[in-house]
């Protein structure tokens, strides 16, 4: 009994031995040394980071989350890192550009709005370049509006479903 | 050449009264006239022959596009509405916002042509903006 308890003493204290000889001689990473590693590190360029007892605390804007991804691994891998903590953000997507001025759906359509301002009783719409005329207008009315639809250079103006008033 | 047949009066009409650039062609059942009338009265005249031959322009067989040649940047203008003023505009388009107005029977100037619909125009005030060219006719 007594040779075991000894045996078990001995062991422990060669672990105990080992064990403070290992920690002892095991290259200590200093925060600083993590810290101007990063900062040398052009891809962290757009962070901030700070470094206490190995752990990382990233702040700073990432472009995306794959920037944001990216970079906490490739700090991760940095001896003597022992933790990474992502305050980042990412940034607000770019603006929309601004969108294309687009000209009138179709300048007939548009021409025809103008040339009919001033007869509501006329309704006239284009496709394929051929302006149909509905409603009613007088003959001196109707004279004006086919004037002024022949200058927007259709195709062909159809007016069989127009009535003319007398 | 049935439709040139059978507006031949509106052509010979076209031709003997000065219009210039004067095109005539004929195109899927569709008479295209196009060119420059010396005066308004000319182009009246045009439409009038138009209308003897195809009462109230109905057929659709004609695209008349017949300009008034004097109607040039620094003419002279009247406004030609039935009676009512006529609006000058910002921008060339009825959906565009009133900046002035010119009184019926007024004398304005014709700035510049935007287009065959709306021409820039000025009046005596100093109010510019774009009117409807049809409301506006050249003083001869």
């Amino acid at each position: 009994m007594k040779r075991t308890f000894s045996h078990l003493l001995n062991a422990s204290l060669l672990i105990a031995v080992t064990s403070i000889w290992l920690f002892s001689c095991k290259p200590k990473i200093k925060d600083e040394d993590i810290q101007t590693q990063i900062q040398s590190n052009t891809a962290f360029s757009h962070l901030v980071a700070t470094v206490k007892d190995g752990v990382v605390t990233l702040s700073g804007e990432c472009k995306d989350e794959a920037d944001k991804t990216a970079c906490e691994s490739a700090v991760r891998k940095i001896p003597g890192v022992k933790d990474v903590v992502n305050n980042t953000t990412i940034a607000a997507p770019p603006p929309p550009p601004a969108s294309v001025v687009i000209a009138a759906d179709d300048p007939l359509t548009q021409g025809i709005t103008d040339a009919l301002k001033d007869f509501p009783t006329v309704k006239a719409t284009a496709k394929d370049g051929i302006i149909t005329v509905t409603g009613e207008a007088t003959t001196a009315n109707w004279k004006k509006i086919k004037m002024a639809l022949d200058a927007l250079k259709p195709k062909k103006v159809d007016a069989s479903a127009l009535t003319i008033k007398k | 050449m049935a439709l040139q047949n059978k507006y031949q009066q509106l052509i010979d009409t076209a031709n003997t009264s000065g219009v210039s650039n004067l095109q005539v062609k004929e195109q899927d059942g569709v008479l295209y006239i196009d060119g420059e009338a010396p005066s308004g009265a000319v182009k009246d005249k045009l439409w009038d022959v138009y209308g003897s031959i195809d009462p109230n322009f109905l057929s659709g067989d004609v695209v008349m596009n017949v300009n008034v040649a004097t109607a040039v940047a620094g003419a002279k203008v009247k406004v030609v509405t039935e009676k009512s003023n006529l609006n000058i505009r910002k921008g060339p388009g009825t959906d565009q916002p009133i900046v002035g107005k010119a009184a019926h029977n007024e004398i304005i100037t014709l700035v510049s042509k935007s287009s065959d619909q709306w021409w820039l125009v000025r009046t005596d005030d100093g109010e510019e903006g774009y009117a409807y060219a049809q409301y506006l006719a050249p003083v001869e």
